[in-house]
C-alpha cells in the first residue's frame, strides 16, 4: 500500500537565511519525497532597474543584492568598470579592497555558524557568532559608515581611505576571533551530536557538480580544488600565500569543515594585507557622476564569494547608463536546483540544515 | 560514527562563557556611540546651501526633492540660490550618501544620528537643517573637496605671456582647444542656477553639454537662440552666470564664458554661422521698426525682429555696429573681425544698418518714428564723466570712453611715457591695459581697496600681469600744471578706510598730509558716463520718464510712449553687454504686442 503523500510549507522565512523563500514539500512520514522551491518574496527587479540608473547610482544598487555580503557585488561592477575603461586601480586600493572582501567573508561565516547550528537545534552558536560578526560590523562602520552596506568599493578604487589607527583594531579583532574559534569547535565542530547530523547528509554527487555549476564550498567539500582567488587571481591576492582548503565527504560535514579551515585563510590574508599594504592614493576618480559615460563593451567577471564564484555580466553601449547588468550569484544554483535536488529522499528535520550547507541566499536568485 | 566521550563532553566547555559580557546590546541599555563617518540622517546647512538640487539627481532611490521651506521662498531667494533646500524621505533613502559625495557646497551632510521613531508617517519627510536645527553637532559624514565625486578645478585657459601682450594688441585668451572644451564643460553639473541669474537666460547647461558631447553645431544653435552677440559675450562678458556657479563655493567656477568663446568661434564667418544657425525667417509682415544704435541692445532687437517678418532699420551714428563694445572695449580683448562677422550674419538675415546717420544731425528723431510702427532708442552710455577737480581741463587730461574710441578708431594718441588712469572699473582698466600697449608706464588711481574695484578680478590680475601699477585708497585732489596750459602731473592723498554708520560699504577718508604728486605725461579720467538725449524732441522727452539719468520703461522696455521702447545702459544700470541683450530680448516680445494689438 502507497503511503499518503502530505504537503508541507516550509518558509518563506528560515533560520540563519537572509532573505525569504518557500520550500514546497511533499512529505511521505518524515521522508520528503519531492521538493519544489518558490521563490518571488522579495520582488526587486534589480538588474532592471539599474538599465535606468547612471554608472555612479547602480552602486548603492548591487550591495543589497546579498545582505550578509553586499562586497562582493560592489567588487565586482567596480572591476567590470574598471575593464571596460580601462581604469587603473591604486595599488592601496587594491589591498584595501581584499581587506574588505576577507573582512566580509569572515562575517559572512559566522553568520553561517549561527545559521548551520541554528537549524540543527544548537542555539548557543547563532548568539556568539552574531555577537562575534559585530565586531567585524564595527570594523566595517569605522572604515565605510555602514554597518550592514557598505557601499565603500566603487569604480578607480575605494570611497576613503583606512581611518587612523585601523589597522591595529582589525589586527585585535582577528587574534579575539583566532581564539573564538577553538569555543567554536568545542560547541559545534567538535560536538558529536552535531557530527551525527552533518555526515552523510546532504550527499552531492562529485560526478554532477561540475555539470550543475556548483561553486565554492559546496564544490570544495566534494574535493574540487576551485577558487576564482587562485584559478583567477585579481586585485592583489596572487601576491599573498593563502590554501585552498578541500574536503572528500560531499556532504554537510565537509562543507562545514570546509568553511572552518577558510575562516583561519581568511584571518591570515587580512594579516598579510594589514602587513604589505602600501601607501599612496585609494582612488583614481572617475569623471562627473553625472554625464559619466562607460564605453561600449561588455565583460564577465567574478569574485570569491563565500559561497562560491560570484559573477557580473555587464554591457554597456556606450552610454551614461548600464544596457545591463546580469548577476549570478552562486546560490542560484545552490539553493535551487541543488537543493531540490538534495532533499529528495531527506529527512524533514535536514531541510534547513541543508539549504544552510549550500548558503542558501534568496536575494541572490531574486535580483 | 559512534558517540565519543569526548565528543559528548566538549559541549559542556561553552559554559565557561556563561559570564562573558554581551557587545552587541549592553543592558541596561546604553545609546550606541557610533563611527565617526557614520552615515545617519542628513543634515543641511541651509545657509550654505544654494538649492542646485545636485542631491535630488544623483539620489537613486528618488528619495530626495526639492521644496520650499517657507512658502515663497523661491521667489525671494538671493541670486545664485533657487530658494529650494531638499526634503529626504526616510522611507526611501538608504543612506549611500552620493547626495553628499556631489554637493557642490558642502552644505549636506549625514548625521550620528540614526534613531527616529514616530507614529506619524509624514514626518519622515524630513527636511535637513529645518527637521534637526542643532544637526550640525552631530556631523559625521561630511563632504570634503578631497574626495568629492565633482571636479573642482577650472581647465586653465591660455594667454599670452605679459610681456608678449603689451608689445601689440593681439587678443590675449587664446581659447580652449576641443580636448581641454570638453574637459571643462564635463565638469557641470547642469543645475541651471546659472540660467537664471544670466540676465537673457541662456540656455547654458545645455550648451554646455553640447560642447561636452563634441556637438559644437548644437552649441552654436542654442547660444543663437537668445544672444545674438553670443561670440561677443564668449570674450567679454561680465559672466554673472560664473559667480553664482555652485562649484565656485569650494573651488573654480564652470568656465562658461570661454565655452561660450570655444563653442562660437568654430563658426568661422557669417556664412557658416548662417549655414548652422539656420534661422526660420518668417515672410515679412509689413510692419517697420526703427532702432537708435547699434549696440548690443539695438543689434538684439533687430535681430530678433528680422527673423520675424518685421523691417527693420539701425541708425548708427559711427562707421561701425556695435556701439560700446566696437568702441569701448579694447582689440586685445575683442577682436574687430570677431565682430564684423557677427553684425554680417545679423545683416544677412534681413537687419538694415545706416551707419554714420547721427540722429538729430542727420535724420530727425520725428522722421524715424514717423517712418516706423515703433522705435526703439538704445545710444548706450558714451559722455564721460568728469572728475570734478582743478586742471582737469588742462591739454592732455583725456577721457577713457574718447581714448578707447579713438585708438579702436585707429587714430594716434599722444599719452607720451607716463599716465594715470582715475577709476577702478572695467574701463579705467582697459584705458591702462591699452595705455601699457602703447608704451606708457601706467598707474591706476583708485578711491577704496582693490576688493572694492567694479572691475572684473581676471581684468585686474590681467592689469598686474601686464606690468600696471594699482594705487589704492588714493583720492585725487588736483590736476598739476606745467605752467604752459599742459598737465605735469597729479596731486593725490592717500586715505583710510573708514566704516560707515550707516550700514553700507567702507568709505575712504582723506588723511590729512598724506599727499603726494605723481609726475605725469597724460591723465585719463574713467569714473563713469552717461547719456546724450538731445536728439529728443522736448515735448517727447518730457512724456518719457527719466529717473538718475536713465529711461524708465516697463517689463517689455515700453517707455511712458506706448511706441517708443529703450533698452541696454540707458535703461538698466548693470551696464554690460549682456544685460543689454536681455533688454533687446524683451524689447523683441514687446515690440511685437505692441503692434498687433494696434
Amino acid at each position: 500500500m502507497r503511503e499518503k503523500e502530505t504537503t508541507l510549507y516550509l518558509g518563506p522565512q528560515h533560520p540563519g537565511i537572509t532573505g525569504n523563500m518557500m520550500v514546497k514539500l511533499k512529505v511521505t512520514g518524515d521522508t520528503i519525497v519531492r521538493a519544489e522551491t518558490h521563490v518571488g518574496y522579495l520582488h526587486r527587479g534589480f538588474e532592471k532597474l539599474m538599465e535606468v540608473r547612471n554608472w555612479m547610482q547602480v552602486f548603492p544598487i548591487v550591495c543589497r543584492i546579498c545582505v550578509p555580503e553586499p562586497d562582493p557585488n560592489e567588487e565586482n561592477l567596480a572591476r567590470a568598470i574598471e575593464i571596460l575603461e580601462g581604469r587603473e586601480v591604486p595599488e592601496r586600493a587594491q589591498y584595501i579592497r581584499v581587506m574588505v572582501l576577507e573582512l566580509a567573508r569572515l562575517a559572512s561565516y559566522l553568520l553561517w555558524f549561527g545559521g548551520q547550528s541554528g537549524s540543527a537545534g544548537l542555539y548557543t552558536m547563532p548568539q556568539w557568532s552574531v555577537g562575534d560578526r559585530d565586531y567585524i560590523l564595527d570594523l566595517f562602520e569605522e572604515l565605510t559608515g555602514g554597518r550592514v552596506y557598505h557601499m565603500y568599493i566603487w569604480a578607480g578604487g575605494v570611497r576613503r581611505d583606512l581611518p587612523e589607527g585601523f589597522a591595529d583594531k582589525v589586527l585585535r579583532v582577528m587574534d579575539y576571533l583566532e581564539k573564538r574559534l577553538k569555543h567554536y569547535d568545542n560547541l559545534m565542530l567538535d560536538n558529536s551530536i552535531f557530527q551525527k547530523r552533518a555526515q552523510g547528509v546532504g550527499v552531492i554527487d562529485r560526478e554532477k557538480a561540475l555539470d550543475w555549476g556548483i561553486v565554492g564550498p559546496p564544490l570544495r567539500g566534494c574535493g574540487f580544488k576551485h577558487d576564482v582567488r587562485i584559478d583567477d587571481p585579481y586585485l592583489v591576492y596572487d601576491k599573498l600565500q593563502f590554501e585552498v582548503p578541500t574536503e572528500t565527504g560531499c556532504d554537510v560535514w565537509a562543507r562545514a569543515l570546509v568553511r572552518r579551515r577558510e575562516f583561519e585563510q581568511s584571518i591570515s590574508i587580512i594579516r598579510q594585507i594589514m602587513e604589505k599594504m602600501p601607501g599612496g592614493e585609494f582612488y583614481n576618480k572617475v569623471p562627473n557622476p553625472l554625464h559619466w559615460k562607460v564605453p561600449a563593451g561588455d565583460v564577465y567577471v567574478k569574485t570569491e564569494s563565500a559561497r562560491g564564484e560570484f559573477g557580473y555580466y555587464v554591457v554597456s553601449d556606450g552610454s551614461d547608463k548600464p544596457r545591463r547588468v546580469h548577476v549570478r550569484g552562486p546560490a542560484y544554483v545552490h539553493g535551487i536546483t541543488l537543493l531540490e535536488h538534495l532533499l529528495q529522499g531527506a529527512n524533514l528535520a535536514d531541510v534547513s540544515f541543508i539549504m544552510n550547507s549550500l548558503g542558501t541566499c534568496p536575494p541572490e536568485m531574486e535580483r | 560514527m559512534e558517540f565519543s566521550l569526548k565528543g559528548m563532553l566538549n559541549p559542556l566547555l561553552a559554559l565557561q562563557q556563561a559570564g562573558k559580557r554581551p557587545h552587541t546590546i549592553q543592558f541596561p541599555f546604553e545609546e550606541k556611540k557610533v563611527a565617526e563617518r557614520y552615515r545617519g540622517l542628513h543634515f543641511n546647512d541651509l545657509e550654505a546651501c544654494i538649492g542646485c538640487g545636485t542631491c535630488s539627481t544623483i539620489c537613486q532611490n528618488e528619495a530626495i526633492d526639492m521644496v520650499e521651506i517657507n512658502p515663497g521662498d523661491s521667489e525671494n531667494a538671493k541670486p545664485g540660490d533657487s530658494g529650494l533646500r531638499p526634503r529626504v524621505d526616510n522611507g526611501r533613502c538608504c543612506w549611500c550618501a552620493l547626495c553628499v559625495e556631489v554637493c557642490p557646497s558642502g552644505s549636506l551632510s549625514l548625521t550620528t544620528h540614526y534613531n527616529y521613531v514616530s507614529e506619524d508617517a509624514n514626518s519622515f519627510l524630513w527636511t535637513p537643517g529645518v527637521s534637526n536645527p542643532d544637526g550640525h553637532k552631530e556631523l559625521s559624514f561630511v563632504s570634503d573637496t578631497s574626495h568629492s565625486l565633482l571636479d573642482y578645478a577650472r581647465v586653465p585657459m591660455r594667454e599670452l605671456e605679459g610681456k608678449e601682450r603689451i608689445k601689440s594688441f593681439a587678443e590675449v585668451v587664446l581659447g580652449y582647444a576641443d580636448e581641454e572644451a570638453k574637459k571643462e564643460a564635463a565638469r557641470c553639473i547642469g543645475c541651471s542656477i546659472c540660467t537664471e541669474v544670466c540676465p537673457v537666460h541662456m540656455h547654458i547647461p545645455e550648451y554646455i553639454s553640447a560642447i561636452e558631447h563634441g556637438n559644437n553645431e548644437d552649441a552654436i544653435r542654442i547660444i543663437y537662440d537668445n544672444n545674438p552677440i553670443g561670440e561677443t559675450c564668449g570674450k567679454v562678458c561680465t559672466r554673472r552666470c560664473e559667480e553664482v556657479c555652485p562649484l565656485g563655493a569650494r573651488g573654480e567656477a564652470i568656465a562658461i564664458r570661454w565655452l561660450k568663446r570655444y563653442a562660437t568661434e568654430k563658426a568661422e564667418n557669417a556664412e557658416i554661422i548662417r549655414e548652422i544657425v539656420n534661422p526660420d525667417i518668417k515672410p515679412p509682415n509689413g510692419k517697420k521698426v526703427g532702432i537708435i544704435g547699434a549696440g548690443p541692445s539695438g543689434l538684439t532687437v533687430a535681430y530678433y525682429l528680422a527673423l520675424r517678418g518685421f523691417d527693420v532699420t539701425i541708425y548708427e551714428a559711427k562707421a561701425k555696429a556695435g556701439g560700446m563694445i566696437m568702441y569701448g572695449i579694447p582689440k586685445y580683448r575683442l577682436p574687430l573681425d570677431s565682430l564684423d562677422k557677427q553684425v554680417e550674419y545679423m545683416q544677412s538675415v534681413g537687419v538694415k544698418i545706416h551707419f554714420n546717420t547721427k540722429v538729430g544731425e542727420q535724420i530727425s528723431f520725428t522722421e524715424i518714428e514717423k517712418n516706423h510702427d515703433a522705435v526703439f532708442i538704445g545710444i548706450g552710455y558714451e559722455v564721460p564723466y568728469t572728475i570734478g577737480i582743478d586742471g582737469e581741463n588742462l591739454e592732455n587730461s583725456i577721457q577713457a570712453v574718447n581714448f578707447l574710441r579713438d585708438i579702436n578708431a585707429d587714430k594716434h594718441v599722444d599719452i607720451g611715457n607716463r599716465v594715470a588712469v582715475i577709476g577702478g572699473g572695467n574701463v579705467a582698466i582697459d584705458a591702462a591695459r591699452v595705455s601699457r600697449r602703447l608704451g606708457a608706464e601706467v598707474t591706476i588711481l583708485y578711491r577704496r581697496r582693490e576688493e572694492d574695484m567694479p572691475a572684473d578680478w581676471e581684468e585686474i590680475e590681467g592689469a598686474k600681469h601686464e606690468g600696471v601699477i594699482i594705487k589704492t585708497q588714493a583720492i585725487p585732489l588736483n590736476v598739476v600744471d606745467d605752467g604752459s596750459g599742459r598737465v605735469k602731473g597729479i596731486r593725490y592723498g592717500n586715505a583710510r578706510m573708514v566704516t560707515d554708520e550707516k550700514g553700507g560699504r567702507p568709505r575712504p577718508e582723506l588723511i590729512e598730509g598724506d599727499e603726494h604728486i605723481l609726475e605725469l605725461y597724460t591723465i585719463i579720467g574713467a569714473i563713469g558716463q552717461e547719456a546724450d538725449y538731445s536728439f529728443i524732441p522736448e515735448d517727447i522727452k518730457e512724456k518719457i520718464g527719466f529717473k538718475s539719468g536713465r529711461i524708465v520703461t516697463n517689463e517689455w522696455q515700453q517707455t511712458s510712449v506706448p511706441h517708443i521702447f529703450a533698452g541696454g545702459d540707458i535703461v538698466n544700470r548693470t551696464a554690460d553687454a549682456i544685460s543689454a541683450v536681455a533688454d533687446g530680448y524683451k524689447a523683441v516680445k514687446g515690440i511685437e504686442q505692441f503692434i498687433f494689438a494696434k
